[in-house]
């Protein structure tokens, strides 16, 4: 079960476990884990929000934290896809397998297959990254992605300087930390993502943009049946 | 380097360098202070934060409390997600370990003799930079501070921004000076402006992630139900570290496990607050084991002891082992904010280093003896802390210890130590307050013998008790004790 590769002593899986027992002689014997009482009296969400209000929080917080958010619905997609590809002057764009093909249907830029043969050194001539993700947390600005067909390797968010991410709402988006948890799946690589990179290591000043995408583009696609079509920003 | 505490002076010693120097304590004055009223807002914002607080605390103490039994359910959740975990005692080995896997997994070219390492405090703590070194291997931080921290052979004063003794001009030099000489030189004509400086490094730094073939990391979180490890992160090169490599190697403190995957909520929601004041950090990375055709294919999880274990069999002091590394009680701390990270001889500074370091590596330097005393007990970093550690109790604890000797645990053995050199004169005057306490005839003729005697005290005490009020000032005698002064007037009455 475990190894000690190369390591000349073996026996430190024992000698660490003895340490632990030994270091908890004052917990008694017949305790179990679930004895140790854990307090679980936080909130499951903050603040009592209609679907359309955590919408809208989610589109603030996401900009608070310099993600250009914009809205649309299902119909202007690719039409917006396509002015926020040209926008940024990409001639190429990196595409998951289970992108659905409507979306870039009518987008310009050469459209790059997520492909695990492809090295680091390919994927930085890419210029954009267009994706889908697993869950959007309205209370924290944070979308998710969990390596799901419309999102592809963890690589392809990473490595290009420009990634436009489609959060289907009101679906895909959830109040708060605890509620996305509950969706998540933690066999699934995960990727947490709250606004472009940044860093506050100098002087502490926020500096957005270090080896990330610089820029994330949002886009809040409302695909309710109704298909009420709200404003786009 | 980094990495390099042996013979570091005590505390008091180093501080008097650090408080001395202006541009350090106006650097420091200007980063905590700017933090600490961001946190605020950022904790704020949440209703329930002490509930937060409290959860956090209570999932800890369970898992510490039965640690042994949640170590084994990680180990067999990784291996069976396709990872290999293995076990180190202390710094020698997890280097000794590292070193094997990162040699094994370049083969015979020599080329592929180099890491790229995200931030973490555990490689910090063993020094693997330099144990990696020695046998001809070239890790390269990519941290933007520990980058910083890295080309100016200096080392990190401060957990979450290691850099922050340095301000925009210092670090502008740096770049210019050193980055040549690790790869991609700085532009020309690079200014102090921050987004210039972080452009800089993401140039440098970007080849060594394209060709990286093994990354190392630590981890903020394990999950022993499933497996999961987790990175917290804001720039995007942990990201780089976790996903771009074939190999992975994660160096985790066995106290970094939690129960359950819920668990995360409450972590999720407080350490981001707590240290960078925001409502999410900008990327966190969670994986399990690997994952076919996404990210490393091979990934080895090292636990480290390395005085854990020792800290958890102290009843009081084992509370430090909660610590999510947050520096929420740096940025508050009178005495970080003036005496700078680097007077506490660790890579960990501030309040927590005063109760961490002296029980991670025992009382028998110089410097670890004098870290319990390197506070002012005022509790600031207690109020702030996100699992509720109570530092100033530990830190009475740790003095206790200091002064009196006792039974501790080092190297999993149980060892009686010795009363610290130093605190004899101390001893003497408290067993001397004990028996005048304990006789209230004595005492109160040597108050009044000291109050009559009192237009001939000494400004300074003499002897071995000048270097103590060298730094005080001798209370003033008064006239008449408090007890005499009753007895005469009943309080003013008559």
């Amino acid at each position: 079960m475990s190894s000690s590769s190369g390591s000349k002593s073996s026996g430190s899986r024992e000698r660490v476990l003895a340490r632990v027992r030994r270091a908890l002689a004052d917990v008694p014997r017949d305790e179990r884990p679930q004895d140790v009482r854990v307090e679980r009296g936080y909130l499951r969400v903050h603040g009592d929000r209609t679907t359309e209000q955590t919408v809208e929080l989610l589109a603030e917080n996401l900009a608070d934290y310099r993600a250009l958010v914009h809205r649309v619905d299902a119909a202007g997609l690719p039409r917006l896809l396509k002015r926020l590809l040209a926008a940024h002057g990409s001639q190429s764009v990196l595409v998951p397998p289970g992108l659905p093909p409507r979306w870039l249907a009518a987008a310009d830029p050469a459209l790059v297959p997520d492909r695990e043969a492809d090295t680091a050194y390919e994927l930085d001539t890419v210029d954009s990254v267009v994706t889908g993700c697993a869950v959007a947390i309205a209370e924290t600005g944070t979308l998710v992605l969990d390596g799901g067909p419309d999102q592809g390797r963890r690589r392809i968010t990473l490595v290009p300087d420009h990634h436009i991410c489609v959060v289907r709402v009101p679906d895909q988006v959830v109040g708060s930390v605890p509620e996305a948890l509950e969706r998540l799946d933690p066999g699934r690589p995960q990727t947490w993502i709250s606004g472009p990179s940044a860093t506050s290591d100098i002087e502490l000043n926020r500096v957005e943009g270090v080896h990330g995408p610089r820029m994330l583009e949002v886009i809040l696609v409302d695909d309710r049946a109704e298909g009420q079509a709200p404003s786009m920003r | 380097m980094s990495g390099t505490y042996l013979g570091m002076p005590a505390f008091p010693k180093a501080a008097q360098d650090a408080v001395r120097n202006e541009t350090l304590r106006g650097n420091l004055r200007h980063a905590t202070h700017t933090i600490r009223d961001k946190r605020a807002k950022a904790v704020a914002e949440l209703a329930d934060w002490d509930r937060l607080r409290t959860a956090g605390k209570d999932i800890k103490d369970r898992t510490l409390r039965h640690l042994d039994r949640y170590l084994l359910q990680l180990e067999e959740a990784v291996t069976a997600a396709g990872g290999t975990v293995h076990w180190a005692a202390d710094a020698e080995e997890a280097n000794r370990i590292v070193t094997y896997l990162v040699k094994a997994a370049g083969g015979s070219d020599s080329e592929q003799r180099e890491v790229v390492k995200v931030k973490s405090m555990a490689t910090q703590e063993i020094g693997l930079n330099v144990a990696l070194e020695a046998e001809g291997i070239a890790a390269y931080e990519t941290d933007l501070a520990e980058l910083i921290v890295q080309l100016g052979e200096d080392r990190p004063s401060h957990i979450l921004v290691p850099a922050i003794h340095r301000n925009r001009g210092e670090i502008r030099d740096i770049f210019e000076e050193k980055m040549g000489s690790w790869g991609r030189p700085a532009p020309a004509g690079l200014t102090d402006n921050p987004a210039e400086l972080a452009e800089a490094a993401r140039v440098h730094l970007r080849e060594k992630f394209l060709r990286a073939k093994v990354g190392v990391s630590g981890a903020n979180f394990m999950v022993a139900e499933t497996g999961t490890l987790v990175v917290v992160e804001s720039e995007g090169n942990g990201r780089m570290c976790l996903t771009l490599p074939e190999t992975l190697i994660s160096v985790v403190g066995i106290e970094k496990v939690v129960p359950t995957w819920q668990d995360l909520e409450v972590f999720l929601q407080t350490l981001p607050r707590s240290s960078t004041a925001e409502r999410m950090n900008p990327y966190t990375s969670m994986w399990t084991g690997t994952t076919d055709g996404d990210g490393p294919q091979t990934f080895h999880l090292v636990l480290l002891d390395n005085g854990r274990t020792d800290t958890l069999a102290d009843e009081v002091g084992r509370q430090a082992l909660r610590c999510i590394r947050c520096s929420a009680c740096l940025n508050v701390c009178p005495v970080y904010e003036r005496a700078g990270g680097h007077a506490y001889g660790s890579v960990y500074p501030g309040p927590i280093g005063a109760i961490l370091s002296p029980q991670l590596r025992g009382t028998g330097s110089e410097v670890d003896a004098s870290l319990p005393y390197a506070s002012s007990l005022c509790g600031a970093c207690y109020d702030v802390c996100p699992v509720a550690i109570d530092i100033p109790e530990v830190l009475v604890h740790l003095r206790e210890r200091v002064v009196e000797g006792g039974e501790v645990t080092r190297n999993g053995e149980r060892v009686t130590i010795k009363p610290a050199k130093g605190h004899a004169v101390e001893r003497a005057a408290m067993r001397a307050a004990r028996w005048a306490l304990d006789h209230p005839g004595a005492l109160r003729a040597g108050q009044r013998l000291a109050s009559r005697t009192r237009r001939i005290h000494p400004k300074r005490l003499p002897g071995p008790g000048r270097a103590w009020s060298d730094t005080r000032t001798l209370p003033e005698m008064p006239a008449e004790s408090f007890r005499d002064w009753w007895q005469r007037t009943r309080g003013g009455a008559q």
